[in-house]
C-alpha cells in the first residue's frame, strides 16, 4: 500500500484518520492563506456580508488545502527521500496515492464551485486559477526542471488577497495586484533561505533548487536582491491608502530585520553560522509575512467598525 | 489472548473508519446548511417582495 521512504517511517496497513487527511491539507500553509485572504477581503472596498465573507475564506482554505493534498499525491516520490518531509501521510503509508487524489481533486472541485457560486464566480476563477498553476504549473512543470521553480510558482501562494478582494468587489485592481506581488518578491528570499540549510536534500532527490543548480553564493545574492525589492514595495501600501499609520511603522521597522538578516545571509558564508543565518532569515521571514497582513487586517477592521 | 489481539486492530481501523464518517457526515451538512443560508443572503428580500 505504501510508498517507502528512505528517511522515515512506515506505517503499513492502517486506516487514513482525519488527522492525516487534515495533514494533506498542509495546515500551516493554509493558515497562512487564511491571513492574506482575509486582509485582501477586509481591505477591499465595499460592503462584506459576514456570512458570504466566511463561505469565501473557507472556501479559498479549502482550495488550498486541496492543492497541498494534490502536492503531496504528485511529489510523494521526492517527499519520501527528504528528511523535512519524510514524515507527512504519504511517504509514512497512512494515505494512498488514490486517496490523496482523490481527496484533492474532489476538494478543488468543491471549494471553486462553492466560491463561485454563493460568492461570484470571479472568485472561483482566481481560486481555480491558484490551484491549476500550484498543481500544473509550478509542481509538475517547473519544480522538477527549473531553478526558477519558486519564482513563477511563487505566484500560487501570492493568489489569496487577490481572491479575498474579488470576492468583495467582483474584480481585480492595481491594489488587489500589489497584495499579490508582496507575497510573490516575499517567496523566493523565504524559500531560498530554506533551501540554503537542506541544500543536500534538494540535491539527493534531484529538484534544482537555485543552490543546487547555481551554488550557495549565487543563492545569497539573489536573496538580497529580492529583499531589496521585496521591503520597499511593502510600504507601497500605506501610501496608496490601502493601509494607515501603523502598518507604515510595521513594514518599515519588519522590513529592515528582513533586510539586515538577508545581508547576514549574504556576508556569512562559512560554517555553521552560515546555516544559522539562512535558519533565522528563514523563521523570520515567515513572522514578516504573518505580521505584515495581520496589521493590515487590524487596520482594516478597525476602520470598518468605526465606518 | 489471542483472539484479543486479532480482534484490537480490527476495532481501531473501525473506530477511525467511523470518525471518518462522522468528518464526512458533518462537512456535507455544513456544506448544504451553507448554500441553504447564502440563498437566503443573496437572495436578501426580493422574493417576499415579490421581486422577480
Amino acid at each position: 500500500m505504501s510508498v517507502q521512504s528512505e528517511v522515515g517511517q512506515v506505517d503499513l496497513a492502517v486506516e487514513p484518520s482525519v488527522g492525516d487527511f487534515i495533514l494533506l491539507m498542509k495546515p500551516r500553509v493554509m493558515t497562512l492563506v487564511i491571513l492574506t485572504a482575509l486582509a485582501g477581503m477586509l481591505v477591499a472596498p465595499g460592503p462584506l456580508n459576514p456570512i458570504l465573507g466566511t463561505i469565501a475564506i473557507i472556501s479559498i482554505a479549502i482550495g488550498a488545502g486541496a492543492s497541498g493534498a494534490l502536492n503531496m499525491w504528485y511529489d510523494a516520490d521526492i517527499d519520501a527521500r527528504m528528511a523535512r518531509t519524510a514524515a507527512r501521510p504519504l511517504p509514512r503509508g497512512r494515505v494512498t496515492p488514490d486517496e490523496a487524489l482523490s481527496f484533492g481533486a474532489i476538494l478543488s472541485v468543491g471549494s471553486v464551485v462553492t466560491l463561485g457560486v454563493l460568492v461570484n464566480w470571479m472568485a472561483g476563477a482566481l481560486l481555480a486559477l491558484t490551484i491549476a498553476f500550484y498543481i500544473f504549473v509550478y509542481t509538475m512543470w517547473l519544480k522538477r526542471r527549473t531553478p526558477h521553480n519558486i519564482v513563477i510558482g511563487g505566484a500560487a501562494g501570492a493568489f489569496p488577497p487577490m481572491i479575498g478582494w474579488a470576492a468583495v468587489t467582483g474584480n481585480v485592481s492595481l491594489e488587489s495586484l500589489l497584495l499579490f506581488l508582496i507575497i510573490f518578491m516575499w517567496t523566493p528570499p523565504h524559500f531560498w533561505a530554506l533551501a540554503l540549510y537542506r541544500c543536500r536534500d534538494y540535491e539527493r532527490v534531484g529538484v534544482p533548487m537555485l543552490p543546487v543548480v547555481s551554488g550557495l553564493q549565487e543563492t545569497r545574492r539573489q536573496i538580497l536582491i529580492y529583499s531589496v525589492l521585496l521591503v520597499p514595495l511593502a510600504v507601497v501600501p500605506y501610501f496608496i491608502g490601502l493601509a494607515g499609520i501603523a502598518y507604515l511603522v510595521a513594514s518599515v521597522a519588519l522590513g529592515a530585520t528582513f533586510l539586515g538578516l538577508a545581508i547576514r545571509v549574504y556576508v556569512t558564508t562559512e560554517g555553521r553560522q552560515a546555516d544559522t543565518a539562512a535558519r533565522q532569515l528563514f523563521w523570520f521571514s515567515i513572522l514578516y509575512l504573518y505580521a505584515l497582513f495581520a496589521v493590515l487586517l487590524i487596520e482594516a477592521t478597525v476602520s470598518r467598525m468605526m465606518a | 489472548m489471542d483472539h484479543d489481539k486479532d480482534q484490537r486492530p480490527d476495532l481501531a481501523a473501525e473506530r477511525t473508519r467511523r470518525r471518518r464518517s462522522i468528518a464526512i457526515a458533518l462537512t456535507l451538512g455544513f456544506m448544504v446548511f451553507a448554500f441553504y443560508v447564502a440563498t437566503f443572503v443573496r437572495l436578501g428580500g426580493n422574493v417576499a417582495n415579490g421581486v422577480p
